[in-house]
C-alpha cells in the first residue's frame, strides 16, 4: 500500500532595503562600485566604531509590516547574533531576536511570522574553482555590501508545493517593488530566499523533519529546487531510510543538491541584546508617515479590479499581480472611447491578457512594445460594435505589435472591415455549403457537430472578416432549420 | 622652586593667559618629563612639541593631555594594553578626544592599562605592570593605572580614563588623585575600544577637583555617533562651595568595616568627620542588593567582552597567527595574542551567553542590575550623595593578587554597583594609611555631576590633601 505525502514549506526572504545609507553607518549604497571604497570604521568593525540605527531603514521596514498586515511592534530592539566568519567584520550581526519590528499578518494566503531587521553581511569572493571557502587558495572580502540594511520576513509553514512557493514569491516581490522599498532583484541579490522543506504522511499531524534550502537567487530554481529537495525526501522515506536536518545548496546547472558542511551550521548564536543600540520606539508620528507612504498594493488592486469592473479574479489577479500590465491596462482603459469604464473593462482585460501578451511573450513589459493603449482600447472597441470581427482583430493587433499604428487606419487599409449582413455574407455561406455537401446534409439532419466545418470555409473565404454567430444563422436560414 | 608640572591644569590655563606661561613651554616640559618616565605609565609619548597656535587660543590653551591607550587617536598607537593590537594606528579618533582637542587639549601620550580596561592592578598590560609612584613595588590600581600614575607622578597635568566597573575610581584612590566617572551616556563612546558596552564609561583624572571639572565641562554632549549618547542636562560648573551645609551623606548599612583594612577604614571615618564639621549631616542608607553587585557585573560584563572582543578575528587589523584553514587561524590568533585575563573573562562570557545558561546567567545579571539601580533611586530620596571608601584597601604589592582573581575583584566591592546602576561618582583622596592613599567615593543620582563636583570641593579644601607622592621606592 502506498503512502501519499504532502509537502509542508516555510520561507524566509531577505531583502535589501534601498536607504541611501547603509543600516548602522552614513556609507553610501550604491551598486557596482570598485571593491571596498564604501566602507567606515563602523562596517568595518573597527576597533571602538559604534552603529547608529537607519531612521529610514525602520520608515520602510514598518511599511512592509503595514503592506503585509503585520502587527508593529511599539517597542522591538536589536540583537546581536554571534558567529566567526571573514564576512562578518564584527564577529557578530546586529539583527532582531526576540523582539522583532513586525509580528504576524499574512499575503496571498500565507501568513507571515515575522519581519526584522538586520544587516547583510559583506562579499566574499573565493579563489580556484570551490566557490567555497573551504577548498580555495585564498578569499577576499568586499565590505561595500557589509552593513545593508536587510528586512528578513519570515514565513509561517503554510505553502504546500513548489508552485505555490513562486506564486507567494511573485506577488511578495510585486508587493515590495510596488512599495518602493528594495530594487528586489534576484540576481543582484537584493532578494535572496531560502526555503525550509518537509514532508509528511497525509493526515499526520505533527511536521516531518526539515532541511534548509539556502540562497536561491531566481523564482525558477527555487521552484526546480524544491521540487528536487521533496523528490529527494519523499525517495528516502519510501526507502525507509530518514531525512537528516540539513542545509542544503541546490547548484542550478547541474540541479543537484549538495549538503553544506555541518561546521557552518553547527552555531550556537548567543543572541543577546545589543548594548550599543537603544530599544526601537515607534511614534504615532513614524506609523503616519509610513501610513501615508502606502501605495495601492496588488492585493488591494486585485480586489478593486475584482469590485468595481468585475474582471474574472485570474485575470485581476495576472494584472494586479504584475504591476507593468497593470499600469498598462489602466492606461488603455483610460484611453478607451467611453472612458474609464467598467463595460468596456472585461473585454479590454481579456484582450490584454490573452491576445496582447501572447504577442509579446509573457515577461515583456507592453509599454516598451509598439502597442499603445489607446490603440488597444480602440481596436476592442471596433470589436465590440461588429465594425471588425475578433478574428480579424486579432489580425490587426498583430500589425500593431508588429508595427504600431491606429487600428482604424489598419482595418482601411488592409480590407479587414467585417463582413456582414445578409447580402453580402449569404452567397458565400451558400457556396459553402455547395461546396461540402456530405456536411451540409449532416446539418440537414439535424447533427449541429459539423457546423464548425462550414464556419471554417466560410472564414478562409472571408479572411476571418465574417462574424461566427451570423454565419451559423445564415446556415440554419438556408437549410431551413 | 616650582616646577612647571608642579602647576594644576587651572593655574597653567590662566597663566598661558595672562601671557605669564607659554604653552609649548609647558607641553615641553610634561613631553620631557613623559619621555623619560621609569613607572611604564606610558605606552607612547608624542615626538615633538606640536604646533600650539590653535590650541593655545581654545579654552584649554594647548594644556597637554594623557590619554589612555584604549581611545583611538588617528595615526597613534591604539593598542587598548593588548598583544593582538600591537602597532595597531587606527584611521579613526574618539569623539571625545577630538572634543577635547577642539577645545584645547594637545594629545601628549598613550597610557598603560590592563588589557581591555580587564583588571584592578594594570597587571593585565601586555606591556607590562605600571608603577605606582608613592611606591614603586606597589600597583596602581586599574584598569586605568597609566593615567592616574601619570597624572599623580606628575608626568601630565590629567589624563582620561575608563571606567567599567571602578577603573577610574580605583586607580585615583590608589594614587591620591581625583578621578570622577561620570553619568553613564554623558561621555560619547565612540573611539574607545569597548570592553563591556553597557558600562563602560569616560571620564577624567586630575590632581584636584576643579581641574577634574573643567576637563569634563569639555568632554560630555549627545553625540550622533554614539546612539547611547545622552546629553547633560545642566552645563558643568567649576566648583566654588565652602561649606556642606545641609547636605545629606549617606552611609551604605552593611559598610561595618569588615572587608575593609582598619587604615582605610580610620582615614573614611575621619572625612566623615570632617564633613559633618562643614556642615553635612551623615545617616545609614539601605542598598540590599549591593552586595550582589560584583556577581552580576561578573556575568554582564564579561558577556558584553566575549562579544565584543570577537572582532578580534586577525582578518582585517592587529597581529595574526599564520595557519593552515581559517578556524585555525582564529584559534591560533586568538591564543596568541590574548592575555590570560582576557582570555578568562571571554570565556565566562561565552558560557554566560550559550543557549541553555542565558536565562540563567545574563537575564538573572540583568534583573540584579534592575534591582541594585532601584535601591539607589530609593536610597537618593533620603540622601543627596552617597559615601564609601573607594577601594577597601590601599595600593597592594606588585604580584600580591595576580593569581588569585576574585581577590582582585574585590577591589571593585564599592565602584561596581554603582556603575551598574550608571550613576556618577568621584574618587578623591582622603588621607593616607601606612604612607598610602586613601579614596573616598561619592556618588549620585544620575547627571548629578555638579552636585558631587561642589561636595567634593568642598571637601578636598577641608582634607587639605597633599597629592604630591611621598616616593618610598625612588626619588622623581
Amino acid at each position: 500500500m502506498s503512502v501519499e505525502y504532502e509537502t509542508v514549506i516555510g520561507l524566509e526572504i531577505h531583502v535589501q532595503l534601498k536607504t541611501n545609507t547603509k543600516m548602522f553607518c552614513s556609507c553610501a549604497l550604491t551598486f557596482g562600485e570598485p571593491p571596498n571604497t564604501r566602507t567606515c570604521p563602523v562596517c568595518l568593525g573597527l576597533p571602538g566604531a559604534l552603529p547608529v540605527a537607519n531612521a529610514e531603514a525602520i520608515h520602510l521596514g514598518l511599511m512592509i509590516g503595514m503592506a503585509l498586515g503585520c502587527e508593529l511592534a511599539p517597542r522591538s530592539k536589536f540583537d546581536r547574533k554571534q558567529y566567526f566568519y571573514p564576512d562578518l567584520p564584527k564577529g557578530y550581526q546586529i539583527s532582531q531576536f526576540d523582539e522583532p519590528l513586525c509580528a504576524g499578518g499574512g499575503i496571498g494566503g500565507v501568513r507571515i511570522h515575522r519581519v526584522h531587521l538586520e544587516e547583510d553581511a559583506a562579499k566574499l569572493v573565493h579563489a580556484g574553482t570551490s566557490g567555497r571557502i573551504h577548498g580555495s587558495a585564498a578569499s577576499v572580502v568586499d565590505f561595500n555590501r557589509g552593513g545593508t540594511p536587510l528586512a528578513e520576513i519570515v514565513t509561517e509553514p503554510d505553502i504546500s508545493s513548489a508552485e505555490q512557493a513562486g506564486e507567494f514569491l511573485r506577488l511578495l516581490r510585486t508587493t515590495l517593488r510596488v512599495l518602493g522599498v528594495s530594487d528586489v532583484n534576484m540576481e543582484e541579490g537584493s532578494l535572496r530566499c531560502d526555503a525550509n522543506i518537509s514532508i509528511r504522511p497525509v493526515g499526520q499531524a505533527e511536521l516531518g523533519v526539515k532541511t534548509e534550502l539556502k540562497n536561491m537567487n531566481s523564482f525558477r530554481y527555487i521552484e526546480k529546487g524544491i521540487r528536487a529537495e521533496v523528490a529527494r525526501q519523499e525517495a528516502l522515506l519510501r526507502a525507509g531510510e530518514p531525512v537528516t536536518q540539513e542545509t542544503l545548496h541546490f547548484d542550478p546547472r547541474t540541479e543537484q543538491l549538495t549538503s553544506m558542511r555541518s561546521k557552518e551550521e553547527a552555531h550556537d548564536y548567543r543572541y543577546f541584546p545589543e548594548p550599543d543600540l537603544t530599544p526601537v520606539l515607534i511614534t504615532p508620528d513614524m506609523l503616519e508617515r509610513a501610513h501615508a507612504a502606502l501605495p495601492e498594493l496588488p492585493a488591494a488592486r486585485q480586489e478593486r479590479f475584482e469590485r468595481d469592473l468585475s474582471l474574472h479574479p485570474d485575470t485581476a489577479k495576472l494584472l494586479a499581480w504584475r504591476t507593468e500590465l497593470g499600469d498598462w491596462f489602466e492606461a488603455a482603459l483610460a484611453a478607451s472611447p467611453a472612458g474609464y469604464d467598467a463595460a468596456a473593462a472585461g473585454p479590454l482585460a481579456n484582450w490584454t491578457t490573452n491576445e496582447l501578451i501572447t504577442r509579446l511573450g509573457t515577461d515583456v513589459d507592453p509599454a516598451t512594445s509598439n502597442v499603445a493603449p489607446a490603440a488597444l482600447a480602440q481596436l476592442v472597441a471596433l470589436v465590440a460594435a461588429k465594425t471588425v470581427t475578433a478574428n480579424a482583430g486579432k489580425q490587426v493587433l498583430d500589425v500593431l505589435v508588429a508595427e504600431g499604428g491606429d487600428p482604424a487606419a489598419i482595418i482601411e487599409a488592409q480590407g479587414l472591415g467585417a463582413v456582414g449582413g445578409e447580402d453580402t455574407l449569404a452567397p458565400v455561406v451558400q457556396a459553402a455549403l455547395e461546396a461540402n455537401p456530405a456536411i451540409a446534409e449532416r446539418l440537414r439532419g439535424g447533427d449541429m457537430k459539423p457546423m464548425g466545418v462550414i464556419i471554417g470555409h466560410v472564414m478562409r473565404e472571408t479572411k476571418g472578416r465574417a462574424d461566427g454567430g451570423e454565419v451559423t444563422k445564415l446556415v440554419r436560414a438556408e437549410l431551413g432549420l | 622652586m616650582t616646577h612647571l608640572t608642579d602647576l594644576t591644569a587651572k593655574t597653567a590655563i590662566d597663566a598661558i593667559t595672562s601671557g605669564d606661561l607659554d604653552a609649548a613651554e609647558l607641553f615641553d616640559a610634561y613631553r620631557s618629563a613623559a619621555a623619560a618616565e621609569d613607572l611604564n605609565a606610558y605606552t607612547w609619548v608624542a615626538d615633538q612639541t606640536p604646533d600650539l597656535g590653535a590650541a593655545a587660543a581654545a579654552p584649554l590653551r594647548g594644556v597637554p593631555l594623557a590619554v589612555k591607550d584604549l581611545f583611538c587617536t588617528a595615526g597613534v598607537p591604539s593598542q587598548a594594553g593588548s598583544r593582538i593590537l600591537e602597532g595597531y594606528r587606527p584611521p579613526h579618533t574618539a569623539t571625545v578626544v577630538e572634543r577635547l582637542a577642539a577645545a584645547g587639549t594637545s594629545l601628549l601620550g598613550k597610557t598603560n592599562q590592563d588589557e581591555f580596561a580587564m583588571g584592578s592592578s594594570n597587571e593585565n598590560s601586555a606591556y607590562g605592570p605600571v608603577k605606582n609612584p608613592w611606591d614603586r613595588s606597589r600597583v596602581p590600581g586599574g584598569s586605568s593605572g597609566g593615567s592616574a600614575a601619570a597624572v599623580a607622578a606628575g608626568l601630565a597635568p590629567w589624563a582620561l580614563g575608563t571606567d567599567t566597573g571602578g577603573s577610574i575610581r580605583q586607580p585615583a584612590a590608589l594614587c591620591g588623585i581625583v578621578g570622577l566617572k561620570p553619568t553613564y551616556g554623558t561621555v560619547s563612546r565612540y573611539g574607545m575600544i569597548a570592553f563591556a558596552s553597557s558600562l563602560d564609561q569616560a571620564g577624567p583624572f586630575a590632581r584636584d577637583v576643579t581641574d577634574v571639572a573643567l576637563l569634563y565641562s569639555h568632554m560630555h554632549g549627545r553625540d550622533p555617533r554614539d546612539a547611547t549618547s545622552v546629553g547633560h542636562p545642566e552645563a558643568t560648573v567649576l566648583p566654588t562651595a565652602e561649606r556642606m551645609d545641609g547636605l545629606r551623606l549617606g552611609v551604605p548599612e552593611d559598610l561595618t568595616g569588615e572587608g575593609v583594612e582598619p587604615g582605610v577604614m580610620a582615614a573614611f571615618e575621619a572625612a566623615l568627620q570632617t564633613a559633618r564639621d562643614l556642615g553635612a549631616s551623615v545617616e545609614r542608607v539601605a542598598l540590599p542588593h549591593a552586595d550582589y553587585g560584583l556577581s552580576a557585573y561578573y556575568v554582564i560584563a564579561p558577556a558584553e567582552a566575549s562579544s565584543n572582543l570577537a572582532r578580534f578575528d586577525g582578518v582585517r587589523y592587529g597581529r595574526r597567527s599564520g595557519a593552515d584553514d581559517l578556524v585555525s587561524m582564529y584559534t591560533k590568533t586568538r591564543h596568541d595574542y590574548f592575555g590570560d585575563e582576557v582570555k578568562r573573562r571571554i570565556l565566562i562570557g561565552t558560557y554566560a551567553l550559550s543557549s541553555g545558561f542565558y536565562d540563567a546567567y545574563y537575564a538573572g545579571a540583568q534583573k540584579v542590575r534592575t534591582l541594585i539601580a532601584r535601591d539607589f533611586t530609593a536610597a537618593f530620596a533620603g540622601v543627596d550623595l552617597i559615601v564609601t571608601p573607594t577601594s577597601p584597601g590601599v595600593a597592594f604589592p606588585l604580584g600580591a593578587k595576580t593569581d588569585d582573581p576574585l581577590a582582585m575583584y574585590l577591589n571593585d566591592y564599592f565602584t561596581v554597583p554603582i556603575s551598574l546602576a550608571g550613576l556618577p561618582a568621584i574618587s578623591l583622596p582622603c588621607g593616607l594609611s601606612e604612607g598610602l592613599p586613601v579614596g573616598l567615593q561619592l556618588a549620585g543620582p544620575a547627571f548629578s555631576e555638579n552636585r558631587i563636583l561642589d561636595a567634593a570641593y568642598a571637601w578636598e579644601r577641608a582634607l587639605a590633601f597633599d597629592s604630591t607622592p611621598s616616593r618610598i621606592g625612588a626619588a622623581r
